[in-house]
């Protein structure tokens, strides 16, 4: 992000700017619809009531986001300290290896309430060793972490690759997966945990480990925010050479910020793996690594805007796919281009509208405060 | 704004359902996607005959993620939909456990078999057509040796395989056999370079003609064919007319005919569950004749195949099929 200290308050920064860049995007989009002979208003209006008009829309909207909020909390804590973490896809892969490991060797053993939170921190514990790998380069080789962790995808991506078609897969059996997780291994449908407390709400893959992406939110703000540590990474990340000055070692700040990166990461496993899939497979991280970079992007690397961020792209993921049903012109390869340009807009682009925000801002404010002299 | 936006919205989706109130079908495709010239292009092909001839229209979807699956079957049956048609036995999992939410819909399942009172498994004998494609590639061959090109190596390819291997044999008893596999995986589908860079390996072997069980890696098997002047089989849907003159046939599995008739049963009336195989006297599976290809298939070549046709529909010739046992043992 850029460090220049901003003259605009925090209402435009936060909550102005990306709304103006979703509704750039939205424009764009709505042209392409246009285009191919699709009606835009009521392209985007299906998007609406397909992420947000149902309980189902809500369902499937933060069982997205739920995704999105681990992967961009992960590149948020990177970026603090510094450090663009593109490996968050590979990271999310490992981690749910580490989840489905444990729960394959262990779901005829343990009960669920021991089971489940030992798949919960190996998901963790894998996701965070994967991201070790490129931090120790970084800090001790000077290996470049964007290039490393980007690397680190394609090796995460062979390697579930071989241990699903040699190892995991059942002999006969014609799709890539493992066996199904017995229930000792499964994280509950949050229908069926409203169904404890008698709400009921339509059965969806929203699952409880939205509760758990949002305890890891509040426990990123306190780390990043309230902690020594946090402190440091953040030192590091804003002046690297102030930071060893103050005696912070930064090869140590790399090594932690990104086991915590990986560990966030990996903890998408949670999510698809004890959540929804209840079994090993194939490529279920499904682009939410990348997905991450552009919510902390537009969430300003603070847990709450992230939260805010994956909400709505969330919402893109599941209200596309609504469109895709509704209207039979709209391919899913136009959902990713409408997917693409909001990324873009928002993440790539974050910056294109500040300028003549601030001038038009800083104006407005000029001639208010000269209208309230000459008056007064 | 956004209150005005839902309301907007909600008005828009009420005017939708009642539009889709009445049981059209649905076709839920695999991840390769409607058009691969090749599997799921059949399944589409099938649809757009049922709805050339009935008039009514079909809900489709193309799955992008895994988790899209489940969506998919859930949205269709909400929707109202029936049949509910899966293609693909990837499609496996997600089917069932909808299946088993909605006991009231019809749903139909292609390549594999899921055991539920409303579901229709539909598989189809591919180790017979194979069977027939092999004697064609064996009595086409001058050098005696024939290849294989599998997709991703399953149980279901090897069923290609094996019964590829069985007809070749059953034509030319010395001949010899040479198979690969592109791949472990489901990108292995869809990989033509590597197809190509298969046949040309087969080629330098004195392999002369090829058939492909590959889906979309087939072009490449198919233009390797083509660029070296020797023989290619298609797959799935009839691909002769892609390189006339080097496409001996195809081995056509008709998942356009068994889409339509599910479809077209649920409309009827006349739906029923169980398993149901498509097999060489079912006209499920077959081999491609047509003008693109008729200079190549002799009147001996075609007598020879008919005669073979039939005597394995009456059960006088058995083709092992590769997966009741999971080996190619005849």
């Amino acid at each position: 992000m850029s460090a220049r200290p901003s003259q605009l308050p925090r209402w435009i920064e936060i909550g102005l700017l990306p709304i103006i860049n979703v509704l750039m995007a939205l424009v764009v989009a709505g042209l392409i619809l246009w285009t191919i002979g699709a009606n835009p208003f009521e392209a985007i209006a299906i998007l609406v009531e397909g992420a947000f008009g149902s309980g189902y829309g809500w369902g499937y909207t933060l069982y997205y986001a739920t995704s999105f909020i681990f992967t961009g909390l992960a590149v948020s804590v990177a970026f603090h300290a510094g450090l663009f973490n593109i490996g968050g896809e590979g990271q999310a892969y490992i981690g749910g290896l580490g989840a489905g490991v444990v729960a394959l060797a262990f779901d005829n053993l343990l009960p669920a309430p021991v089971l489940v939170p030992l798949a919960i921190l190996a998901a963790a514990a894998f996701g965070a060793a994967w991201a070790i790998v490129p931090a120790y380069l970084q800090a001790y080789r000077g290996s470049h972490i964007v290039i490393t962790t980007i690397m680190f995808n394609f090796l995460a991506a062979a390697l579930m690759v071989y241990l699903l078609v040699d190892v995991f897969r059942d002999p006969g059996q014609m799709s890539t997966q493992s066996r199904t997780f017995t229930e000792n291994a499964t994280l509950p449908e949050m229908a069926t945990a409203f169904g404890w407390v008698g709400i009921k709400i339509s059965s969806t893959p929203l699952n409880l480990s939205l509760v758990w992406a949002l305890i890891c939110c509040v426990l990123v703000e306190i780390f990043i925010w309230r902690s020594r540590l946090g402190y440091e990474i953040r030192a590091t990340g804003l002046a690297p050479r102030a930071a060893i000055y103050a005696g912070i070692k930064p090869a140590r700040v790399v090594i932690i910020a990104m086991a915590i990166s990986g560990a966030l990461a990996g903890s998408v496993g949670v999510n698809e793996i004890l959540g929804v899939q209840h079994r090993l497979l194939l490529e279920f991280v499904a682009g939410a690594g990348f997905t991450g970079i552009a919510v902390a992007l537009m969430g300003r690397n603070h847990p709450f805007g992230i939260v805010l961020a994956s909400l709505l792209f969330g919402a893109l993921y599941q209200g596309g796919a609504e469109l895709a049903f509704e209207i039979p012109t709209i391919t899913r390869e136009m959902i990713i281009t409408i997917q693409g340009l909001i990324i873009l807009f928002s993440g790539a682009l974050a910056y294109m509208n500040r300028p003549w925000v601030e001038r038009l801002y800083l104006r407005l404010v000029a001639a208010k405060a000269q209208g309230a002299s000459s008056h007064g | 704004m956004n209150k005005l936006l839902l309301r907007a919205a909600t008005a828009m989706a009420v005017m939708f359902a009642a539009g889709a109130a009445m049981a059209e079908p649905a076709v839920v495709y695999d991840a390769g996607g409607k058009f691969d010239k090749s599997f799921n292009e059949a399944a589409f092909n099938g649809m757009e005959k049922y709805k050339a001839e009935t008039g009514d229209a079909y809900l489709e979807f193309e799955v992008q993620t895994d988790a899209q699956r489940e969506q998919a079957f859930r949205r269709m049956a909400e929707k109202g939909a029936d049949p509910i048609i899966g293609i693909g036995f990837s499609q496996a999992d997600a089917l069932t456990k909808v299946a088993k939410e909605f006991p009231d819909k019809h749903f139909a399942i292609i390549d594999m078999v899921v055991d539920l009172p409303n579901v229709q498994s539909i598989v189809f004998s591919e180790h017979e057509g194979s069977f027939l494609v092999g004697m064609l590639a064996s009595m086409a061959s001058k050098s005696g040796k024939v290849g294989f090109v599998g997709g991703m190596d399953i149980p279901l390819i090897r069923r290609f395989e094996c019964g590829y291997e069985q007809g070749a044999k059953y034509a030319n008893k010395d001949a010899a056999v040479t198979a690969n596999m592109t791949g472990t995986t489901p990108a292995a589908w869809n990989d033509p370079t590597k197809g190509t860079e298969l046949a040309k390996g087969q080629f330098d072997q004195g392999v002369d003609v090829i058939f492909a069980a590959a889906g979309g890696t087939g072009t490449g098997v198919y233009q390797a064919a083509k660029d070296s002047g020797k023989f290619a089989i298609g797959v799935d849907s009839n691909q002769n007319y892609l390189h006339p003159g080097t496409m001996l046939t195809s081995m056509v599995k008709r998942v356009d005919v068994a889409v339509y008739n599910s479809a077209k049963a649920a409309k009827d009336g006349s739906w029923k569950a169980g398993v149901t195989v498509m097999d060489l006297a079912h006209e499920g599976v077959g081999w491609a004749l047509d003008d693109n290809n008729k200079s190549l298939i002799t009147d001996d070549m075609k007598a020879k195949v008919d005669a073979a046709k039939a005597d394995i529909i009456s059960g006088k010739i058995k083709v092992h099929d590769y997966m009741a046992d999971n080996a190619c043992t005849y």
